[in-house]
């Protein structure tokens, strides 16, 4: 298989300072961050937090207000989209629905003027990288949702982009085929060897995807950093709320992230007592709600065997107890 | 007693189905097929000076289509229709793409829509007849362009010329025209835009690739209603040509005045076919039917 970008033309893509204003609403604020050439990043955010922004600057489909966004050496802030080297697949997928298949993904080489046997022997080529060369005289109406991101997979990589630019390309999709597709976006970027930015405001899809998990909040940078890092040591109280399966204590130093399933629940003595809110049974995993005494609600996962062990019923009363090492202390 | 067999739902929503469809059977019945029907049997009837009487001759027909009057007629109606077609359609696309494409807020895209069918709130003939006193010989459009110093005396083909035709049947029916264009325009995905721009096309090439193509169906059924408009049209070439060119609906008009009914019967069915085999073949270009 042709490796559709070559490999010396990955660079690093640099955000500096970048700033969206729409009127007065400062969407973005003037965030830094330097995506690792070839890798795979996901900017996680709830609606609204300026990722889908970012995306659309870095694409230039979005007039950058302040800052400047480099690719390697190049300073593409003013580029025109398609003269930036990077290439976006939209959320809707934005296939033409008039011309099939293949003139879909030969489209950006026609708008150069290759030739039609050329261009399309090309597109075809594309179409074989992502497993669609069966359906290129089909239209688009006439493809599944799954068929149809791998078609607009296609038209993009036809551009030979170093950056390719994903907005929330999983979330048209069921969860079964999500999940599918989620991994084949890991294995083409893999073997592609270009870097992806990939929107969403799906937690597992960023945990499973990334190499790089940038949350944001407010147009802020709340932390960024491998999966890992950012799931075991959340630095604020929004990102351990948002990326999930964390606790938020409010201890006298300050409010520190626990992760549910690092605390342990025992019937004698422990740092804090609380009061079994619910038990829901999640098959490998039992989540306790607890209602703790001075530190609000809290959430226990225990591993099924650890529960049925010794079944706790509603309404009990249980002391928590921790590692010292598990409690991340968070940015007040 | 009798008791009513209650109906089984199957026959009980055929029923139904049949009594929704009878309304708009009967008036189209009544109101379309009806007089078609009459029109096409008079067409074969004979006439003289002073009556006309049932018969199956197809003397009507071969004197309608044997004249070098109707062939004449026909070249200009259909030159007519030509010109009023081109103007129409791109004004009509201009005005739709810069609405739907241009213009970023919906509040002010649906008050330059309105403002578009200001025109509309007067009938054709005012609007119509209101060019006269502009396109006179000692009218508006005259005075400016003598006090302008463009000419020296005024423009005699202003009024009454098949530039006044053209340019009162424009003004009556460009909105046929971007009505439907503006709706095809509005329902495109504005992310296929950015999508041919992401992929390097110009904003030419975006036109060309994306917009045209995907306008289509709006252009062609705005072109149905614009040929059918003028091919039909009995008054407007009658005023705006101050009578000197003739129109096929004046053509089967006088016939009638003269009361040579089977003549305009036949006038009329010729009119007829010629405008359906027209949309026939438009219809063979473009499928409308999505957008229906």
């Amino acid at each position: 298989m042709n490796k559709t970008a070559p490999a010396g033309k990955i660079q690093d893509l640099e955000l500096v300072a970048t700033t969206k204003r729409y009127g007065d609403t400062v969407a973005v604020k003037a965030i830094n961050h330097t995506f690792r050439a070839g890798t795979y990043s996901c900017l996680l955010g709830p609606s609204g937090c300026g990722k889908s922004s970012t995306l659309r600057m870095i694409a230039g489909h979005e007039h950058v207000s302040d800052g400047d966004i480099l690719l390697g050496h190049a300073n593409i802030t003013d580029l025109p989209p398609a003269a930036r080297g990077t290439a976006m697949m939209f959320q809707s997928y934005a296939l033409f629905p008039h011309i099939s298949v293949v003139d879909n993904v030969a489209f950006s080489q026609k708008m150069k003027g290759v030739a039609k046997d050329v261009r399309r022997k090309k597109a075809m080529e594309l179409l074989e990288l992502v497993d669609m060369s069966a359906y290129a005289e089909r239209l688009p109406a006439q493809l599944s949702g799954g068929q149809q991101q791998r078609v607009a997979l296609a038209r993009a990589l036809i551009t030979e982009p170093s950056v390719l630019l994903l907005d929330e390309p999983l979330s048209a999709l069921d969860p079964f085929l999500r999940i599918r597709m989620r991994s084949e976006l890991k294995r083409l970027q893999r073997e592609l060897g270009i870097s992806f930015i990939h929107v969403t405001h799906s937690q597992d899809e960023a945990l499973a995807l990334a190499d790089d998990i940038i949350v944001m909040n407010n147009g802020l940078i709340e932390q960024a950093g491998g999966p890992r890092e950012v799931f075991n040591a959340p630095k604020t109280e929004f990102v351990a709320r948002f990326i999930g399966g964390h606790n938020v204590l409010a201890t006298p130093a300050g409010p520190v992230a626990l992760r549910a399933d690092r605390l342990a629940l025992s019937r004698q003595s422990g740092a804090i007592s609380a009061t079994v809110r619910e038990v829901e049974y999640l098959g490998s995993t039992v989540n306790v709600g607890l209602t703790a005494d001075g530190a609000g609600d809290l959430t226990a996962a225990l591993t099924d065997a650890a529960y049925f062990a010794d079944p706790i019923e509603i309404g009990a009363t249980v002391f928590l107890t921790w590692k010292p090492e598990d409690a991340h202390s968070l940015a007040a | 007693m009798k008791t009513r067999k209650a109906l089984d739902p199957d026959k009980r929503s055929e029923r139904v189905s049949w009594a929704l469809v009878t309304p708009l059977t009967l008036v189209l019945g009544f109101f379309l097929l009806a007089p078609i029907a009459t029109i096409v049997t008079v067409s074969f009837w004979g006439y003289n000076e002073w009556s006309f009487y049932p018969d199956f001759t197809f003397d009507n027909y071969l004197f309608h289509l044997t004249s070098a009057v109707t062939w004449a007629t026909y070249l200009k109606t259909l030159k007519f229709v030509v010109l009023t077609w081109v103007f129409c359609a791109v004004i009509g696309f201009t005005v739709a793409y810069f609405l739907a494409f241009h213009v970023q807020s919906l509040p002010v895209q649906i008050a330059l829509f309105l403002v578009c069918t200001i025109p509309f709130w007067t009938s054709n003939i005012i609007r119509m007849i209101s060019w006269i006193p502009f396109l006179g010989r000692n009218g508006l459009a005259n005075s400016a362009l003598i006090s302008l110093g463009v000419t020296d005396e005024p423009l005699e083909w202003l009024l009454y010329s098949d530039f006044a035709v053209v340019l009162a049947f424009v003004h009556l029916y460009a909105l046929f025209m971007v009505v439907p264009i503006f709706n095809t325009m509005m329902r495109i995905d504005k992310s296929l835009v950015e999508a041919a721009r992401d992929a390097g096309a110009t904003g030419f090439q975006i036109l060309m690739n994306v917009i045209i193509p995907l306008t289509k169906p709006g252009i062609m059924i705005g072109s149905i209603f614009v040929v059918t408009l003028v091919m039909g049209d009995v008054i407007t070439v009658r005023h705006m040509s101050g009578g000197q060119s003739a129109s096929v609906g004046r053509i089967i008009s006088n016939e009638i005045s003269l009361l040579q009914y089977p003549a305009a019967a036949a006038s009329s069915v010729v009119l007829l076919v010629t405008v359906l085999l027209m949309i026939g073949i438009m219809m063979r270009f473009v499928n409308i039917r999505k957008e229906l």
